[in-house]
C-alpha cells in the first residue's frame, strides 16, 4: 500500500504536465476556432469579437488553461461549438466500442502469442522456432491498416464471412456484434501478437535456463508442467509491461481501424473531429486517452509487486 | 597531450572501434575490393546469409526509383488513361492501372520519393536532437537527466498518431512539415538509446583517462562518448526508417500527409480501399511494395543492431 503512497505524487504530476501539453497543443493549432464556427467569407469582425468573449478566448492562456482543467476534473469538458453536444457525453457513448475492440484485440493477440512463443521457445533453433520467428516478423511490418485490408479481402469479399463495414451494439444482437468488431479486432491484433510473442519467446529462453527448471525435469515432472508452471508466469513480467506501453499503439491503430471500418468509436471521433477542427472536442478526446494511457500503466506498474514477491519485498 | 585512440583495451561485450584506418596500398583495384570486403566483415562480421543481401538489394532498389524517378522510363503518375482505368497487372500496365486509369508502376516509383525523404529526414532529425539529448543527459545525469526523461515520458503518454494527427494540424502537410512531425515523434525513442549507451561507455577507464589528464568535457563528449555511442544508434536507425514509413503511409491513409496530387504509398492502399471488392490489384501493389520495403528495413537493421545492442533492461 505504501507503494501506492510513494508513486502517487509522480502520478499527479505526469498527469499535470500531461494535462498542460494537451491544452498547449492544441490551443496553438492555427485557425481561430471563433472564426471557424462563423464561417470563413464575410463575418463582421464585430461578430468574431463577440463569440470569441462568449467562448472565453480573449483571456490569457493561463487562466483558460486552469479555468479548463477545473472543469475536467469534474468530468466536464465543455460542449461542442460545432454540434453543441457534451463533449464527455460524446467520448461515453463511444467508449464501449473502442474498449471492446481494444480488449478484443489485445486478448487474441495474447491466445496467440503464449502459445506461439512457447512451442517457439521450447524448440529454440529448430526450423518451427525459425518459422514461427519469420512469421513474426513479418507480421511486426505490416501496418493495421494494411492488414484490414488483406483480412477484408480474403474473409469479407472472397469468403464472405464477415462484414466488410459497420458495427451492431452488443444490446442489438449479441452474436451480430462480435461479428462485426471480428475483422477489425484481428487487424489490431496482429501487430501486437509479432511484438508479443517475440517478447515473450526471448524471455522464456532465458528462464528455460535456470536451475530450478533443470530440477524440475530431474524430478520428473511433465514438460507441459513445466512450461505452464515454472516458466511461463517469471517470463510474463515484461510482457505485461509492454501491454501496457503498447496500449498507446493500440490505441493509434484504433483510429485508422475505426475510421476503415466506420465503427462509431472514440479514435473517429478524434479523426473526425481534427477534419472538422472541432478544437474542444479533439482537447477532451486527447486528454481522455492520454490519462487512460497513464493510469492504465501506472496500474499494470503497480500490479508487479502482487505478482513477483521480488518486487514486493525489494525495499 | 593527444589521447590515442587507437590503444584503448576493450571488452569482448564492447561495441566495435569506429575509426579505423585502411591503408589501401599501391596494389591494384583487386586488392582494393578484397581490403573493403575484409573491413566490412570486420565491421559486421560474416554470415548474413542471402536473406540479407536479398534485402539489402530491395531497399537499394527503391532508393534507386526514389532518387531517378524523373528520369526512368515510367509513364506519368498523374497522368489519367480513362480506358486503362482499374486494368489489372500485365494488361495495359505492367503494375495495372488505378481508378483514374494512372499507371501503377510510375506512381509507385513517384510515391517511394515521399517514403524515402519522409524517413530519411525524419530519422536524421530524431537522431540529431534525441541523439544529442540523449548522450548530454547520460554524462551529465543529475537534474538535467531526470527533467528531460520527465518531458519525455509525458510525450509518450500521447498516443503516437494522436501527437502526430495534433502535429500536422499545426504544421501543415508539406513534405518538410511531415518529415518534422515524424522527426519529432522520434525524438524520445532516440534519446533513450542514446542515453543507456552513453551510461555504460561513461563508466570505462579510457573516459577516465581522458579526464585525468584533463581534457575538456567538449573533447570528452566528441572524441570519446560519440565515438562508441554513434554506431548503436545509427544501426538503430533502419529500424527506426522502417517504423517511419508505416507512421508515414499510416497519415497518408488518412489523407493527412504530402498533398495530391503527390502519389505516396499510404494514399494508394487508400484508394484501393475503394475498388477491393472489383479491382483488389489497386490496393494490393502498393500494400505488397510497402510491405517488402518494411520487412527489408527491418531485417537488414535487426541484423545490424543486433551486434551494437546495449540493453536498457542492463542499466
Amino acid at each position: 500500500m505504501h507503494l501506492v503512497l510513494r508513486k502517487l505524487p509522480w502520478l499527479i504530476g505526469t498527469l499535470l504536465a500531461v494535462s498542460f501539453f494537451t491544452f498547449l497543443l492544441v490551443s496553438l493549432l492555427p485557425g481561430d476556432p471563433a472564426v471557424m464556427i462563423l464561417g470563413a467569407g464575410g463575418v463582421s469582425p464585430e461578430a468574431v469579437a463577440a463569440l470569441r468573449a462568449e467562448l472565453g478566448l480573449d483571456r490569457p492562456l493561463l487562466v483558460r488553461y486552469f479555468d479548463w482543467l477545473g472543469s475536467a476534473l469534474t468530468g466536464d469538458f465543455g460542449r461542442s461549438p460545432m454540434t453543441g453536444q457534451s463533449v464527455m457525453d460524446a467520448i461515453l457513448s463511444r467508449l464501449p466500442v473502442t474498449i471492446q475492440l481494444g480488449v478484443m484485440a489485445i486478448i487474441i493477440a495474447l491466445l496467440l502469442a503464449v502459445p506461439l512463443a512457447m512451442l517457439s521457445a521450447y524448440h529454440a533453433g529448430s526450423r518451427l522456432d525459425r518459422a514461427i520467428s519469420g512469421l513474426g516478423f513479418a507480421l511486426m511490418s505490416i501496418p493495421s491498416f494494411m492488414m484490414a485490408i488483406f483480412l477484408i479481402l480474403i474473409l469479407a469479399v472472397s469468403m464472405n464471412l464477415f462484414p466488410a463495414t459497420g458495427w451492431v451494439p452488443f444490446s442489438v444482437s449479441p452474436a451480430a456484434n462480435l461479428r462485426s468488431a471480428a475483422l477489425p479486432a484481428l487487424s489490431l491484433a496482429m501487430i501486437e501478437l509479432a511484438l508479443y510473442m517475440r517478447l515473450l519467446r526471448t524471455d522464456l529462453i532465458s528462464t528455460l535456463q535456470q536451475d530450478y527448471i533443470t530440477l524440475a525435469r530431474a524430478k520428473g515432472v511433465p514438460n507441459w508442467q513445466i512450461m505452464l508452471r515454472h516458466a511461463l508466469r517469471p517470463s510474463s513480467f515484461s510482457l505485461m509491461t509492454v501491454v501496457g506501453l503498447q496500449l498507446g499503439g493500440v490505441i493509434s491503430g484504433a483510429i485508422i481501424i475505426e475510421e476503415i471500418f466506420a465503427l462509431p468509436g472514440v479514435g473517429r471521433l478524434l479523426y473526425q473531429s481534427i477534419l472538422q477542427r472541432d478544437l474542444l472536442m479533439v482537447q477532451g478526446i486527447v486528454l481522455f486517452i492520454a490519462t487512460a494511457y497513464v493510469v492504465v500503466n501506472f496500474l499494470v506498474d503497480l500490479s508487479y509487486s502482487l505478482l513477483d514477491p521480488r518486487v514486493r519485498h525489494a525495499d | 597531450m593527444p589521447i590515442e585512440s587507437g590503444n584503448r583495451r576493450r571488452t569482448p561485450a564492447e561495441p566495435l572501434p569506429v575509426r579505423r584506418k585502411t591503408s589501401y596500398g599501391s596494389a591494384g583495384r583487386a586488392s582494393r575490393a578484397l581490403s573493403f570486403s575484409v573491413a566490412v566483415r570486420q565491421v559486421f562480421g560474416s554470415g548474413f546469409g542471402t536473406g540479407f543481401w536479398l534485402a539489402a538489394g530491395w531497399l537499394l532498389l527503391v532508393a534507386a526509383c526514389a532518387l531517378f524517378a524523373t528520369v526512368l522510363p515510367v509513364r506519368d503518375p498523374l497522368d489519367p488513361v480513362i480506358v486503362n482505368r482499374l486494368n489489372a497487372p500485365f494488361t495495359t500496365n505492367w503494375l495495372g492501372a488505378d481508378g483514374l486509369g494512372r499507371d501503377m508502376l510510375s506512381r509507385l516509383v513517384h510515391g517511394a520519393r515521399v517514403s524515402v525523404v519522409i524517413s530519411l529526414t525524419a530519422v536524421s532529425i530524431g537522431m540529431l536532437i534525441g541523439g544529442s539529448l540523449g548522450i548530454l543527459a547520460g554524462y551529465f545525469r543529475g537534474r538535467f537527466e531526470r527533467a528531460l526523461m520527465a518531458v519525455l515520458d509525458v510525450i509518450l503518454a500521447f498516443p503516437w498518431l494522436v501527437l502526430l494527427l495534433a502535429l500536422v494540424a499545426f504544421i501543415g502537410q508539406s513534405l518538410m512539415a511531415i518529415s518534422l512531425a515524424i522527426g519529432l515523434l522520434w525524438i524520445p525513442a532516440y534519446a533513450r538509446v542514446a542515453r543507456a549507451n552513453t551510461l555504460s561507455v561513461v563508466q570505462r577507464e579510457y573516459v577516465l583517462a581522458a579526464r585525468a589528464m584533463g581534457a575538456s568535457t567538449l573533447r570528452i563528449l566528441l572524441r570519446e562518448v560519440l565515438p562508441n555511442v554513434i554506431l548503436p544508434v545509427l544501426a538503430y536507425g533502419l529500424v527506426a526508417m522502417g517504423l517511419v514509413v508505416i507512421v508515414e503511409s499510416a497519415l497518408a491513409f488518412l489523407g493527412l500527409s504530402v498533398e495530391a496530387p503527390q502519389p505516396t504509398w499510404g494514399g494508394m492502399i487508400a484508394e484501393g480501399k475503394r475498388h477491393l471488392a472489383v479491382a483488389p490489384h489497386v490496393a494490393l501493389v502498393p500494400s505488397i511494395t510497402m510491405f517488402l520495403t518494411v520487412l527489408s528495413l527491418n531485417y537488414v537493421g535487426d541484423r545490424l543492431r543486433s551486434r551494437f545492442e546495449v540493453k536498457e533492461s542492463n542499466l
